[in-house]
């Protein structure tokens, strides 16, 4: 009843084509955004801050940029921990070199850095497909770790191989570094990830958006229509990095403060994968839903058994973590490939009936 | 059918009026095509000119769609020329084929299953879409306006197939019959010189024959659409085209008129057997 | 300038003409250590020859197995046994891999099948772990970790029995393919499972074989890696570095996973003991990969396997 379209005509193709056709959805959406600036800051505790809200939003964003490569685009990329280095350290040396810039345009030139990154790698992706374009991004994860492993100028030739995030203000208020608070690192992620979600989500409905899908569903029709392949994919691989790249500034500067090399290994681009699969391939809203699930469900196991009152060895929990994020992954990869998206879509469709059974 | 279609049809207009034959759009020039072992297409030679339609046909397996690769510019001949407008385009990648105004349906239909049917109408606009992804990043402004201009064109295609009922389903659902008329519009959408339609009506009933056929015509009569299409419905190929060229293992056997090509003995020796109403 | 070129170029070559000995050892180390990763990358051309599977989760099986083995003779079950019953352990995995993922996912198309083993190998690893515990354990199947003089080089035998043992599982598995009646119908299977079903292919006997017999192959290749480096959750990475030996040697090629394999161990080993020291070592980490990247932008179907020809 609440959710009826009914008297909701769409009179010019302009309001048909806007992101929140529904007003309903608009009114919904804004209040969401403007409760996310005010509530957490002011409620939430230091623990909610720092151990899940900040990460959520900087692995949102890095399954975003992973989706628009892989859900978008149909490239498979298995090097996201790699490219999200490339933006930490870039951002890294950057501000330790320049100290004068804005942290922010220090991050976005460490996202340029990482786009023209991935742009090398995606080179090969005119010649190799599939399963084999992975092992290609697999050869960038393990080459990037292990370059900034061995060059110590990229820590600046720190005895530790950490890089610890300078700090850094911003219009009188420290962002990073020991003293800048949970909540302006909350407010500084969020503004970011949702300017950046809002680009993404113009890009994939435009032009640019339909000539990737067009490459992932059918490359070879694609061409024959006029789609350049190379050009595309190459995009899709720049502009995927950047995303990556930013999140892994991020992650130095606003969650962790300091970081080694393991932090971006291999694991981390097969958990990106899992928010990406689990949230829903080719979706905006998937690359949220995907990041809460996964920054949740070990913060739930922790707990849970707790409230039950049954104690679990911290390395039982950790296998049963693994246990349940690849038995999710293969039950949505069969009962809903789509992924979490896809079940929020089917339950709109159902409120938009509702009390109506069809 | 016959007599409907053959009244709408409007004469082949394309001589000069000095009477000298002006070139064709499209020449095929002595192509050979081979895969590995496999001889598909043996020093074959076409010659479409603008305005007709041109139907080509063969037994299976006769090259017909190796053909109408080569001219897509995705496979590229070992032997001949292709072409365009007068101009050499043999090497062309089939982006740049397309970008000349060449648009193609293909014979399992290739639509792009994760969009909708708008959206790959859209993608048919692709080629005439400029603009740069900063700007589409930003969306309002300059992105904006071009993509509303582009759903205008891509709403006529869609209003020219009546197809408007089904703009907004995912195309991974509409029926065989629906799939094809919808790859159809994606390759009008491009607005194009030339359109390949590879067996258009392939699989479909008498009704949706008709329906394509008149669809077929009025793309001919309303944009002045050169057509070449591949297709196995004699009476469909008889009706609607202007000439037509039969394949037979790779070799051009037979090109003319539909009246010539009906009683030409090597085409009936390999082909169409008894011919009949 | 001329310095760095002389280095890179022309100084490990002299090394290795220096002393033919080492140069031997080298080689035949990364031989028998890329023979190591054929034994896991059989596992992989199996399942994908047989159902078109791109099995992420085969390294992961090689651990399992290899936990299960150790955790039987860890309690006291003797040798024999125990290899009876992993044995059992990796059918019944089969099973239930079969009724749990594959035919819920029968005709998905491959990057799903792909994604859903990438799933499975990590409930694998949780649930074996869970079983078994995540501490290093040490296996031993009596054959001896020494190394003996041949020649004036010294091979080791456990490297050597795990090369005898890989040429043996090769051309079981390629006779088995190419003669018999399940071999082809596997590869009808790997073509097209709806089309196979369509002929009375059993599709489900079919995959359970299969899985049944990667599974063995992961317990010998368990057996072999867990000898030489103790059974632990790094043994799961192994499938990453099976990777580019399937590369190499192509996804549907017995023979090509059994050359790829050492043409990537000899390439790893040389570029870490000749050009390693230049720039700091561990070049072990990725050279296997950008040695198969760069192979695939010339030769994209690998060294056995099909030319990909594209239709439209």
């Amino acid at each position: 009843m609440i959710y009826r379209e009914a008297g909701q005509f769409k009179t010019s193709y302009g309001s048909d084509q806007a992101v929140f056709p529904i007003a309903q959805d608009r009114v919904v959406v804004a209040l969401a955004v403007v409760a996310a600036f005010v509530v957490p800051p002011l409620v939430a505790s230091e623990y909610w801050l720092q151990a899940v809200l900040i990460p959520f939003l900087i692995y949102a964003l890095a399954a975003l940029g992973l989706n628009l490569l892989t859900g978008y685009a149909g490239q498979l990329s298995l090097g996201t921990g790699g490219f999200m280095a490339v933006g930490a350290y870039s951002a890294f040396k950057l501000t330790t070199a320049f100290p004068q810039f804005n942290i922010i345009l220090v991050f976005l030139m460490s996202g340029v850095i990482a786009a023209g990154v991935g742009l090398l790698f995606g080179i090969p992706s005119l010649r190799i497909k599939g399963f084999y374009l992975a092992v290609a991004t697999l050869a960038a994860q393990f080459f990037l770790i292990w370059l900034f492993n061995r060059v110590g100028w990229f820590v600046n030739y720190a005895p530790s191989g950490t890089a610890t995030a300078p700090p850094r203000e911003m219009l009188g208020v420290m962002v990073t570094g020991p003293h800048a608070t949970a909540e302006v690192r909350y407010i500084v992620a969020l503004a970011l990830v949702v300017v950046f979600a809002a680009i993404a989500k113009n890009l994939v409905r435009g032009r640019v958006g339909r000539s990737w899908m067009a490459i992932r569903d059918r490359d070879i029709a694609a061409e024959i229509i006029g789609v350049r392949p190379l050009r595309t994919k190459l995009l899709a691989f720049g502009v995927s990095s950047f995303y990556c790249g930013l999140a892994g500034a991020e992650l130095l500067f606003l969650y962790l403060g300091s970081v080694e090399t393991l932090a971006f290994d291999i694991n981390l681009s097969f958990l990106v994968l899992f928010m990406v699969i689990i949230g829903g391939l080719g979706s905006i809203l998937g690359s949220f839903l995907g990041a809460a699930f996964v920054i949740l469900v070990p913060i739930f196991l922790t707990n849970a058994p707790h409230w039950v009152g049954i104690a679990m060895r911290t390395d039982t929990q950790k296998h049963i973590e693994l246990m349940i994020f690849g038995g999710l992954i293969v039950f949505f990869l069969i009962v809903e490939p789509h992924g979490l998206a896809r079940l929020w879509q089917i339950t709109k469709e159902k409120l938009r009936l509702w009390p109506f059974p069809h | 059918m016959g007599a409907t279609a053959q009244a709408r049809r409007s004469p082949v207009a394309d001589t000069a009026p000095g009477g000298a034959p002006p070139e064709p759009l499209l020449r095929v020039e002595g192509i050979t095509v081979r895969f590995g072992a496999v001889q598909a297409l043996s020093d074959v030679s076409v010659d479409i000119h603008r305005g007709e339609i041109v139907a080509i046909i063969g037994p299976n397996g006769a090259g017909k769609t190796t053909l109408i690769n080569v001219i897509s510019g995705f496979y590229h001949p070992q032997k001949g020329r292709i072409l365009f407008e007068g101009k050499d385009r043999t090497r062309l990648k089939p982006y740049d084929v397309a970008a000349l105004g060449v648009a193609r349906t293909f014979q399992n239909v290739a639509l792009f299953k994760g969009m909708t049917v708008l959206d790959n109408i859209m993608t048919g606009r692709l080629l005439k879409m400029r603009g740069h992804f900063l700007l589409d990043a930003i969306y309002w402004g300059p992105a904006r306006r071009q993509e509303l201009e582009h759903r205008a064109a891509a709403e006529r295609v869609i209003d020219f197939l009546e197809i408007q009922a089904i703009r907004k389903t995912p195309a991974a659902r509409l029926p065989y019959g629906l799939q094809k008329r919808v790859e159809l519009a994606r390759a009008l959408a491009a607005e194009p010189q030339l359109l390949l339609l590879d067996e258009p009506m392939a699989g479909m009933n008498v009704e949706e024959k008709e329906d394509m056929s008149r669809f077929i015509l009025d793309v001919h009569d309303e944009f002045g659409t050169t057509i070449a299409l591949v297709e196995h419905d004699m009476s469909v190929v008889m009706d609607i085209s202007d000439r037509v060229v039969v394949l037979d293992y790779g070799r051009k056997i037979a090109d003319g008129t539909p009246g010539q090509v009906r009683k030409d003995q090597a085409v009936l020796d390999a082909y169409l057997g008894v011919s009949h109403e | 300038m001329s310095d760095i070129l002389y280095a890179f170029a022309v100084a490990p070559f002299k090394d290795m003409a220096g002393s033919p000995a080492f140069l031997g050892e080298v080689l035949l180390g990364g031989v028998f250590a890329g023979l190591m990763y054929s034994l896991v990358a059989l596992g992989f051309v199996l399942i994908f020859k047989a159902s078109g599977v791109f099995n992420f989760a085969q390294g992961v099986m090689v651990l399992f197995a290899a936990l299960t083995l150790v955790g039987l003779l860890e309690r006291g079950v003797p040798v024999a046994a125990a290899l009876v019953l992993t044995t059992a352990v990796m059918v019944a995995l089969a099973f239930a891999i079969e009724r749990v993922v594959l035919r819920p996912l029968v005709n998905q198309e491959h990057i799903i099948l792909f994604m859903a083993t990438i799933g499975l190998s990590f409930f694998l690893e949780g649930f074996g772990e869970m079983i078994w515990g995540s501490n290093v354990k040490k296996l031993d199947v009596g054959i001896p970790d020494r190394s003996f003089m041949m020649a004036g080089i010294h091979i080791n035998q456990l490297e050597l029995s795990a090369a005898v043992t890989a040429a043996i599982l090769v051309a079981v598995l390629a006779a088995f393919f190419h003669r018999t009646r399940i071999g082809r119908a596997l590869r009808a299977v790997a073509d097209d499972h709806e089309a196979a079903l369509s002929v009375g292919i059993p599709l489900r006997t079919i995959w359970v074989i299969v899985w049944s017999v990667a599974g063995l192959v992961a317990i010998v290749a368990g057996i072999m890696w867990g000898a030489k480096s103790g059974v632990q959750f790094s043994l799961s990475l192994i499938a990453l570095k099976a990777l580019p030996v399937l590369i190499l040697g192509g996804f549907t090629s017995v023979p090509g996973a059994i050359v790829g394999g050492p043409i990537i161990g000899v390439g790893e080993k040389l570029a870490e003991v000749y050009w390693g020291p230049l720039v700091g070592g561990a070049i072990e980490n990725w050279f296997a990969y950008v040695l198969a990247l760069v192979f695939l932008l010339f030769r994209p179907q690998g060294l056995f396997g099909e030319k990909i020809i594209e239709r439209v």
